[in-house]
């Protein structure tokens, strides 16, 4: 069997074409890295393409020589070896050069990341807190919080329905900010470490417990940017997708204000006394919805993940029950910040009912208040 | 001299002989790599389309935590000490390691530190999940129970390593023949001469670290906790003043390899080998200060940015320089291409394709988008399997006529050559596209917008990890069956090692051979 010495050079013509053409192609088959949608966005953009084609002409003349080397210098064409090893100057040309080229490329990434670390004089504020795995965005000015986890079903998942366009990246409630502003992102983590990752911002930065982490955006055109977690957080890392919406500053204000109404209810909620069957109803949901990734939704657990059916902590005192679902410990997050005082509620009645754990107590909001009150 | 192996078991068990303890060390990583391989596949067949089809979440980070711990430790660094093992002594005219009683120690504990290891995929709570980086709190506070014999299990390949580095440091410093002066070393030997030195600098950093997180998880201190005053910031920073020497451990040795075999084709000396054993030395040191472009993510201020950023760009300098002297050798020389030659050609033009994408990678702004996402996965596969894996190959092709007297058959070689180059390409190129266009590693689901470049990537695995059958088969039948090889092999080889007869006798070297 006899293979073409070309081969490699005409495979070699074929996928670095493939790359060269990719800002000429998009969609599923996209090539390159995202322009994004801001200054600095459009500046890193220009920066990986100044980099990308750099490494292009030196492939060129170094793998160039090389396939002429191997055309040329083959024994089958009768070569004779000569006998040059040594050349002090060559050597020396080649260290310079290089060191030369090297210097180009800093002084462009070094102006870059200059702009990227100026994070001062924020128009916008917001705390973005990683959560095993949803998103907690927090504007702590204007005193409204709340969490962003993925919207994709299941069944998309596991293939009983079909994905939609955003599939894994879609979320229940987006980040919102105003268009044209300059906002701040501090970003931490309230049990591992993930990150934050908007492409199209060009932003990502770790979120770390014990850390405040700092960047900053300011995009000029109202849109739907998304992007997703980037450092792997466990089981659902895949899971926990990211969508920034960008609104006028008056659409930015009407939903603040919103957000600020709908704060003050859940306050007011957590005042009043509910039915048992109330209690259990909704806490089957917040049960699925927050529990049922790692308990499973008959209560059954897997691995490190304990069984809720019969489970000490669910059949034994209400206080420790309690401590376990709002301050976590081990594996388990603490939820104290996702839940209203209603949900913690109504979720730690139904473990403490459900499954055939049956011991027949309930635990009212004004429970959780106080209990949280008294820490 | 009529001093032959042992009969049975006990000659494996009990061997000092270097060329004994090389070859176990060879089958070991081979069979590891297979294992690696096999984990790496599942995750190709999970990625091969949108939505989980095969395994869940859970098992799938336990497959990429398996998969890049065992190619690391097991394939590929025992790999290269079976290298080291057969060749060196032979290379530098000694009759065996320095310390051959340690030799055998150093490499019987390792089944047992993998055996440890793959057995918790079995436990309660499964194997390993954070992947191979095991970044603190997801190792300590959140991990599994098999973290600790985890932990057991990397101070075991950590003392492995060590000994091992020992051993090879001892020999070329005192056995080597008369008149084997230092700068005539064969490049192999000098590479790993400083390979094992970044092993005895680093692999107990690696072993702090693992100890650091045993405490964290049983003895109540804080460390990486940061509820408890801790840091897990730190985490990253010590794991990573391991871990990237510990990358250049696993190149460097493949960079002597490539040295030996260009030359030998191309049938003319190498060219610059003074400034060759410069640059490894360069890179060696430049791999002590440039471990936080792992980290440039995690808010370091801005001069520590800048100064990790210009540290790591200067690396392309002295392996540029490497690059470059390769291609010099095979200017105006009389070249054949035989296996070994090939692969050693696709790892000059890999390896640079991976050095490339590394440069990218070195400008902080640009690696905002690129970190930890598919483009740092495909820099990494180029610079580790055609770096590592083909100089491996490209090792074996070349010395196994010599380690078992018998020819391999050229045709069959060149095709595993060629499917494996294929499947190479095929598998980890479009991993750049998935990467720009913005899919994160280390996630066992995805949005359709990468559906494509994902399945060819999965496609690509399956045909790479084929090839790799087939090199088993050549390498059994060339063992069993091959034609005999003479002892000179390769018309333009040069070095002690083929001054021997083929197979190399069981002991050579026992009256130094003079060296002018």
């Amino acid at each position: 069997m006899r293979l073409s010495y070309r081969t490699p050079i005409a495979l070699f013509a074929l996928v670095s074409s493939a790359l060269l053409t990719a800002p000429a192609l998009a969609g599923e088959w996209q090539l390159n890295m995202t322009e994004g949608v801001t200054a600095l966005s459009q500046e890193v953009f220009s920066l990986h393409m100044l980099i990308f084609w750099i490494c292009c002409v030196i492939g060129v003349v170094v793998f160039g020589a090389m396939f002429i080397s191997m055309y040329l210098h083959r024994k089958s064409r009768g070569a004779v070896a000569d006998n040059f090893h040594e050349s002090t100057v060559l050597e020396i040309i080649w260290t310079i050069i290089p060191f030369a080229i090297l210097i180009g490329m800093a002084i462009p990434a070094t102006k870059t990341l200059v702009k990227i670390y100026d994070t001062d004089n924020p128009d916008v504020e917001v705390l973005v807190t990683g959560y095993q795995w949803k998103w907690k965005y927090e504007y702590p000015e204007e005193g409204v919080s709340f969490f962003s986890s993925l919207s994709t079903p299941k069944d998309e998942i596991y293939g009983d329905a079909d994905k939609g366009p955003h599939y894994l990246l879609e979320v229940d409630e987006p980040l919102i900010i105003p268009a044209g502003k300059k906002v701040r992102f501090l970003v931490t983590a309230a049990d591992v470490i993930h990150s934050w990752w908007v492409p199209d911002l060009a932003v990502k930065r770790d979120a770390i417990p014990g850390y405040i982490n700092e960047a900053w955006t300011r995009v000029e055109e109202p849109g739907l940017y998304r992007g997703q977690c980037a450092e792997l957080c466990g089981k659902d890392h895949g899971f926990m997708p990211i969508e920034v919406k960008v609104v006028s500053q008056e659409e930015f204000d009407e939903w603040i204000a919103e957000r600020q109404a709908r704060a003050a209810e859940i306050a007011e909620a957590a005042k009043q006394t509910l039915e048992f069957d109330e209690l259990y109803a909704q806490g089957e949901q917040v049960y699925q919805q927050f529990c049922a990734t790692c308990h499973q939704p008959e209560g059954q657990g897997a691995g490190i993940f304990p069984a809720i059916a019969g489970s000490p902590i669910a059949t034994g005192p209400v206080a420790d029950h309690l401590n376990r679902v709002i301050n976590g410990g081990g594996a388990m997050p603490a939820f104290g910040e996702q839940l209203t005082p209603v949900q913690t509620a109504a979720v730690v009645t139904f473990q403490r009912n459900a499954f055939g754990n049956n011991m027949g107590d309930l635990v009212q909001p004004i429970d959780v208040v106080s209990f949280e009150q008294g820490q | 001299m009529a001093h032959g192996p042992a009969k049975g078991l006990s000659r494996w068990l009990f061997t000092t002989n270097h060329k004994d303890i090389g070859t176990m060390y060879l089958w070991f990583s081979f069979l590891m790599f297979f294992v690696g391989g096999m984990f790496a596949l599942v995750i190709r067949a999970e990625l091969f389309q949108p939505g989980l089809q095969i395994v869940e979440p859970e098992f799938f980070n336990q497959m990429t935590t398996l998969h890049g711990l065992i190619m690391v430790f097991g394939a590929v660094m025992p790999a290269f000490v079976g290298l080291a093992n057969w060749m060196i002594p032979m290379m530098v005219g000694a009759p065996d390691m320095a310390l051959p009683r340690m030799n055998n120690w150093s490499f019987w504990i390792l089944p047992f530190a993998f055996t440890a290891l793959i057995s918790t995929l079995f436990m309660e709570g499964g194997a390993p999940n954070f992947g191979w980086t095991f970044y603190a709190p997801l190792s300590t506070t959140y991990a599994p129970p098999s973290v600790t014999l985890f932990i057991f299990s990397v101070h075991i390949m950590g003392a492995s390593s060590i000994m091992g580095a020992i051993n090879i440091i001892a020999t070329i410093l005192n056995m080597r023949a008369p008149g084997m002066t230092l700068m005539k070393m064969p490049l192999f030997v000098w590479t790993w001469l400083i390979t094992a030195y970044l092993l005895i600098a680093v692999m107990p950093v690696l072993a702090g670290v693992v100890t650091m997180m045993l405490m964290d998880i049983h003895f109540g201190t804080s460390f990486f906790n940061a509820a408890g005053g801790g840091d897990p910031v730190l985490f990253q920073h010590v794991f990573w003043f391991f871990g990237h020497p510990e990358v250049y451990i696993m190149i460097l040795p493949a960079f002597g390899i490539v040295s030996a075999i260009i030359p030998t084709f191309a049938r003319k000396p190498l060219f610059g080998y003074s400034s060759m054993v410069y640059a490894t030395a360069s890179i060696a040191f430049l791999s002590f200060i440039v471990w936080a472009h792992h980290m440039f993510t995690v808010g370091m201020p801005l001069a520590s940015e800048l100064i990790f950023m210009y540290a790591t760009m200067l690396i392309a300098v002295p392996t540029g320089v490497k690059v470059f002297n390769w291609v010099t050798t095979m200017w105006k020389g009389s070249m054949t291409f035989e296996t070994p030659m090939l692969f050693s050609i696709a790892f000059v033009i890999l390896f640079t394709i991976g050095g490339f994408s590394g440069l990218m990678l070195a400008i902080a702004p640009a690696d905002f988008q690129y970190h930890d996402t598919y483009f740092v996965v495909a820099h990494f596969h180029y610079v580790l399997v055609p770096g590592a894996i083909f100089s491996i190959t490209a090792a074996v092709y070349y010395w196994l006529p010599k380690w078992s007297g018998r020819m391999y058959d050229e045709t069959m070689g060149k095709v595993h050559f060629w499917i494996a180059f294929i499947g190479l390409n095929v598998t980890f190129f479009p991993m750049h596209f998935s990467g720009l266009a913005g899919m994160p590693r280390r996630i066992p689901d995805y949005n359709p917008l990468w559906a494509d470049w994902n399945m060819i990537s999965s496609v690509g695995a399956f045909l790479f990890g084929a090839a790799q059958v087939l090199f088993l088969y050549i390498v059994i039948r060339t063992i069993v069956s091959g034609r005999p090889a003479t002892d000179q092999v390769w018309e333009g080889a040069e070095g002690l090692e083929w001054t021997v007869a083929s197979p190399a006798p069981y002991h050579t070297f026992s009256t130094p051979p003079e060296v002018r």
